[in-house]
């Protein structure tokens, strides 16, 4: 896990060594200043010497500066370092995410993507940060001080000895036992979150059953519930701070013994004496620093636990070894093919598709949710592999292409469509990037959107928001489609994409394509039967399987489904889709 | 803990201590006993710390210095003072303990307290104000402002506490110790102070800096990752990585700033702390070679550098603190200004109560038990009461309404609705369809005109019961984590399991709730990921049968059903319906050609009204929706 991490080091790793370096420098100057100064207090104000006072005192002055330098460029290269390694670390995730297929993406679900990129890297980068610094401080200072106090003083050291074991047997007791219940906080805390999110979406049908007081009631028992469980951690927690005085303390009072003893019997400095607490305090301190860097790693952990479930995914569609790069045609041929979105046999969507079609037909599709109208499609530009048989694009496999050039051959009007933030033009670009103003005003021309567009005031320049809320859905749906006409390909698919946009001007469309892309492959997925009705041919589909293929007047006659679907419609005389 | 999503706007408002005075309500007002005896004990506790420093100049001058001129030293008196020192160092534990036990409750009683009442408020808040606000910053209250002032409460405000006491009781024993360093010590930490302000400044513009960078990858990354699909179907990888880099240079650039400063300011003023120690040393041995400055031994000099130490540690922890503190009250003040929105506003005293009517007279009387039939009852001025049945007639006359005051988005709105009758909406989105429904149960209220319900204005009516009246199914269904049967039963509390059995059944929805796996006890998570669209939006009419109100609103129930799917719908819909005065919104015309009334809105505007036949006849803007001839969106 930490070795798969550390590749993102990369250039990093000089900086990643000098922090700590500076660190453990400015440590060896920490511990040399109680040593001079016990020396200044002997030698000087107890010896009565100016000279031996002026000499300690500069020494004194330097290291201090010293310790200040290194201190400083520990935390420069430490803050470069954390920094550096989480722009990496973000950027090898996002990089592996585009490898990522259709199921991949699935599999994680978008929210939990975004989350692992930005929340989790973010809690990594803060605990890298503590390991190239504080994690490295807090030991060093701790055996550095253990030594110099055993060279000072060999038996009050060994007092240190027996603090730290009860203090750090008290602390790491505490973290262990904490962190559990911790967790469940943060478990509950969720909990309170969608609670609240639910409220939040469904204020309305809160408001309008009068449920106020319930839902108050339901998120004071989550809060109580979080109440509870915190209360009990922290208290626990709350045994951290007098466990360490009680340890400095038992420490300044048998220093104070040994010390009187020992000077008594001249053995030791008063000097010294302040040395030996000193030391005893930064001993202890750094052991209650170490127990802090401890949880915050270990609360890095499940972080970092999902970043590398994230790096570890491996993209199950990958182009072949040596790709084919030209599509021959826009035929399609599906072959006994069955599909499954877990890859299980046993739980298809698909079942035993067998179609044929040739290059130029305009084909459409149509069943209720769920009947795989999207799965079946989806198939063609290799978004997901065929679980069994055989797909043939073009007369080849579609698994015996490059990615790039199958797709660039096979566009998608996806259901679910975005448009990105950035203005109309650099979305149409998105299907090619080196379409001229003509041509894109042409396939908008063809999607029936130049008409919208152009009364814009800032026409093919408008800005498009985030997630394209301030065009209507069939003027999105219209550009979505103008998008993917731009990249002139065989195959056009086009899955359930003109729901929102009016019979008339659905009909335009599909006139357009008929007239000016007459070789393109065109699939069509509908909710309307008009939409269809006039395709070569009709696949009506339902729980997986291709129910009956035909033209709208074979289907009428011979297919109840569609019959069903036709009348349902037919009833209102038209029908508009939200 | 929680996502941080988006950079706050307001890092800090005005009124701090507005805020701050609030906030210690919460802290101190509930606990105030509690509170004296955490001030006592950490008092305590800071004392019993100092004087552990200060014992250590009488160990040198008053048991140390004179056993060495002893011939035979007796120690006795040493291990009397070490065992005084062991009692006070003892009392100084305990009492830390007993304040950090005791500040848990306090504090963590004020969290739950504020996030207990701020839901609670947000409950009572008008609609409006979750229309104007994204659920998303709403939803950062309890994320992000909670958790910084969970943080301050529990950690920030003991520390800062803790170590103010302690400045000032070690304060106090450098002055008794010696005045001249003590003046000495005071310049140098006021030294120390302003490099730090610089720092903390320095560091705190880099890390708005990266807050905001740090948004934008975030944005970025959630637009980008929402699109995977597109990107993966247009091939778009490369322009999408290019894109990122460039974002996630810059937020490296910022966070390596941002944390560089904030990095140096722990080694700066500990080696500040470091010179300030080594000029006490040696200004302190010069003092007590010249003797000037009193009487200056070497055990002065010893607990002063002792006392330094805990001078300058405490300091250190405040100016650390501060910022945390800083960010904190800026959440509180936040939390607050949302506790501080006005609630919906209720001057209704007309409410909705069990009648059955007298053998006797004939008239409606009111009655405790649950008869089925409802009444109004309204109190009048000169103190008589009259009970009005309620029956479902809804009228509009003359309503004008504007989400702003300037902006009127309906104009002149006038209809009837009778008692059982079915009243159709049609128009495009923004022509005030889902506009005249928030009227009539009052997420809004009318700027001129009259609503009357079975003849009462709704004014007039308490807003819970006028609710309570009319029932709801919107195209996003909203269910609620919890048992299906929970989520019918939302629709009336006390409905009895039959009771939602038999709405479900009504519903349609009996069926394929008898097929999942635990059946009416099946768990669903609030967004219903598990049932189908169609399956959801059944439940959602259970849930408004076991309600049974006289009065129903369908905004746009069926919009996102497949026209085979909606068949089924339909039919459970069309129970629904039956008897009852209904409110219908669709996109689908075939949804509201059997009404009795259909109004076809425009900008706000009814610019047709009449049944099918009468519209189709009328060949007019219906008419072109018809034949497909217009888009509605």
């Amino acid at each position: 896990m930490i070795k798969l991490l550390s590749k993102s080091i990369r250039e990093f790793r000089k900086e990643s060594l000098l922090a700590p370096l500076f660190v453990t420098l400015e440590v060896v100057m920490e511990v040399i200043i109680p040593v001079l100064i016990a020396e200044l207090m002997d030698k000087g104000i107890d010896g009565g010497s100016m000279s031996a006072i002026w000499y300690y005192g500069a020494l004194l002055a330097v290291s201090a500066i010293l310790s200040l330098i290194f201190g400083g460029c520990s935390g420069h290269f430490a803050a470069i370092a954390s920094a550096g390694f989480a722009r990496n670390l973000r950027h090898d995730m996002y990089y592996k995410v585009q490898e990522y297929s259709f199921s991949n993406i699935d599999k994680f679900s978008t929210a939990s993507i975004v989350t692992r990129l930005t929340t989790d890297v973010t809690n990594v980068q803060n605990a890298y940060q503590m390991l190239v610094r504080i994690a490295v401080r807090a030991p060093v200072m701790m055996v550095a001080s253990l030594v110099m106090a055993f060279l000072l003083q060999p038996t009050l050291a060994s007092v240190f000895l027996v603090g730290i074991v009860i203090v750090g047997f008290v602390l790491f007791y505490i973290a262990t036992h904490v962190h559990p219940v911790f967790e469940k906080v943060f478990r509950i805390y969720d909990k309170l979150n969608s609670v609240v999110q639910e409220n939040l979406r469904g204020i309305r049908v809160v408001k309008s059953y009068v449920r106020e007081d319930h839902e108050v009631e339901k998120f004071d028992k989550v809060s109580q519930d979080i109440y509870k469980n915190f209360t009990r951690a922290e208290k626990m927690v709350a045994f951290n701070a007098p466990t360490m005085q009680f340890a400095i303390y038992s420490c300044m009072i048998c220093i104070s013994w040994f010390a009187a003893n020992f000077i008594v019997a001249g053995s030791m400095t008063t000097g010294q004496l302040t040395t030996m607490i000193s030391y005893a305090m930064q001993i202890l301190m750094n052991l209650m620093m170490l127990s802090m860097v401890f949880v915050m790693v270990t609360m890095a952990k499940s972080s970092t636990e999902r970043i590398v479930e994230l790096m570890l995914e491996q993209p199950d569609i990958r182009d072949p070894e040596d790709p084919v790069h030209e599509v021959a045609d826009g035929s399609i041929s599906f072959r006994d093919v069955s599909f499954s979105y877990a890859k299980d046999p046993n739980k298809l969507a698909l079942r035993d598709v067998n179609l044929e079609i040739a290059s130029g037909e305009t084909v459409g599709i149509i069943g209720g949710t769920g009947a795989a109208k999207s799965s079946l499609v989806q198939l063609i530009p290799r978004l997901y592999d065929v679980t069994c048989g055989q797909l043939l694009v073009g007369g080849k496999d579609v698994r015996a292409y490059g990615l790039e050039d199958l797709r660039n051959e096979v566009a998608m009007v996806l259901q679910k469509n975005e448009l990105f933030s950035g203005t109309i033009k650099e979305n149409l670009r998105w299907g090619n990037e080196h379409a001229s103003d003509e041509e894109l005003i042409r396939a908008c021309q063809l999607a029936q959107a130049d008409e919208f567009i152009q009364r814009f005031p800032k026409k093919y320049d408008t800005y498009i928001e985030q997630g394209g809320t301030n065009v209507s859905g069939g003027q999105k749906q219209r550009l979505c489609i103008a998008r993917a006409l731009l990249k002139k390909p065989k195959i056009l698919i086009l899955d359930d994409s003109t729901s929102a946009v009016d019979t008339k001007t659905d009909a335009l469309i599909r006139q357009a394509f008929l007239e000016e892309i007459p070789d393109t492959t065109k699939i069509i997925i509908a909710q309307r039967v008009s939409s269809v009705q006039d395709a070569d041919k009709i696949v009506v589909m339902d729980g997986g399987r291709i129910d009956a293929v035909g033209t709208h007047e074979e289907l009428l006659k011979s297919n109840q489904i569609y019959r069903e679907v036709y009348e349902s419609q037919q009833k209102g005389g038209s029908e508009h889709d939200a | 803990m929680t996502p941080n999503k988006e950079p706050r706007k307001n890092l800090v408002q005005p009124g701090i201590g507005k805020v701050i005075r609030r906030l210690l309500g919460y802290v101190v007002g509930r606990n105030k006993l509690r509170f004296v005896a955490v001030i006592v004990c950490i008092i305590i506790s800071a004392a019993a710390g100092v004087m552990g420093s200060v014992f250590i100049r009488s160990l040198i001058d008053d048991y140390i210095t004179p056993l060495l001129q002893m011939a035979n030293p007796d120690f006795s008196n040493l291990i009397r003072a070490l065992m005084g020192m062991g009692c006070i160092y003892a009392l100084g534990v305990v009492c830390n303990l007993c304040y950090q036990r005791l500040m848990v409750d306090i504090s963590q009683q004020a969290q739950r307290d504020i996030r207990d009442e701020m839901f609670a408020h947000m409950e009572q808040l008008p609609i409006r104000y979750f229309d104007t606000h994204t659920n998303g910053d709403i939803m950062s209250y309890y994320t992000n402002d909670i958790d910084t002032l969970r943080q301050m409460l529990s950690q920030s405000i003991p520390q800062v506490f803790n170590s103010a006491v302690t400045v000032v009781a070690v304060l106090c024993a450098m002055i008794f110790t010696n005045i001249w360093l003590t003046i000495l010590v005071l310049i140098g930490v006021a030294l120390m102070l302003n490099v730090t302000k610089y720092l903390t400044g320095q560091s705190g513009h880099f890390f708005i800096k990266q807050q905001i960078s740090m948004g934008e990858v975030d944005g970025y990354i959630e637009e980008m990752i929402h699109g995977q699909k597109v990107i993966k179907v247009f091939c778009h990888e490369e322009k999408a990585k290019e894109g990122f880099d460039k974002l996630n240079d810059e937020l490296c650039h910022n966070a390596t700033q941002a944390n560089r400063f904030s990095n140096m300011l722990m080694p700066i003023m500990a080696n500040i702390g470091n010179l300030l120690y080594v000029i006490i040393a040696v200004l302190g041995g010069t003092m007590a070679l010249c003797g000037v400055g009193g009487t200056i031994t070497l055990g002065v000099i010893s607990s002063f550098l002792l006392l330094l130490r805990s001078f300058i540690m405490p300091i250190n922890q405040i100016s650390m603190q501060l910022n945390s503190v800083v960010m904190a009250l800026a959440g509180a003040g936040r939390i607050f200004k949302l506790m501080d929105e006005e609630p919906e506003t209720d001057n209704g005293y007309v409410t909705l109560v069990n009648a059955k009517y007298n053998k006797e007279t004939g008239e409606l009387e009111e009655t405790e038990e649950r008869t089925n039939l409802w009444a109004w009852k309204h109190p009048h001025g000169d103190g008589t009461i009259t009970y009005t049945r309620l029956t479902g007639d809804v009228r509009l006359v003359d309503v004008d309404f504007g989400y702003n005051p300037d902006k009127i988005v309906l104009h002149d709105i006038t209809l009837y609705a009778e008692p059982g009758q079915k009243v159709a909406f049609v128009g495009a989105t923004g022509a005030g369809k889902t506009t005249i429904t928030n009227l009539i149960n009052r997420f809004y209220d009318i700027a001129d005109g009259k609503i009357r319900y079975d003849g009462i204005n709704i004014n007039k009516i308490k807003k819970s019961d006028l609710r309570r009246s009319l029932g709801v199914v919107l195209q996003d269904t909203n269910l609620f984590t919890g048992t299906i049967m929970d989520n019918i039963r939302y629709g009336r509390l006390d409905a009895t399991d039959e009771e939602c059995i038999a709405a479900a059944t009504l519903a349609n929805a009996d069926d394929f709730i008898r097929r999942l796996p635990d059946g009416y006890q099946t768990v669903i998570d609030g967004d219903g990921s598990s049932l189908s669209q169609g399956q959801r939006q059944l439940l959602s009419i259970a849930r408004a049968a076991v309600a049974d109100p006289p009065v129903m609103i369908l905004d746009e129930a069926t919009s996102s059903i497949d026209t085979r799917t909606e068949a089924i719908v339909q039919r459970g819909m069309d129970a629904l319906m039956t008897g009852r005065t209904v409110f219908v919104i669709a996109h689908r015309l075939s949804t509201v050609q059997n009404s009795d009334v259909i109004m076809v809105l425009e900008l706000g505007h009814i610019i047709e009204r009449g049944s099918h036949d009468e519209l189709i006849a009328k060949k007019g803007k219906y008419y072109q929706l018809y034949t497909g001839a217009f888009e509605l969106e």
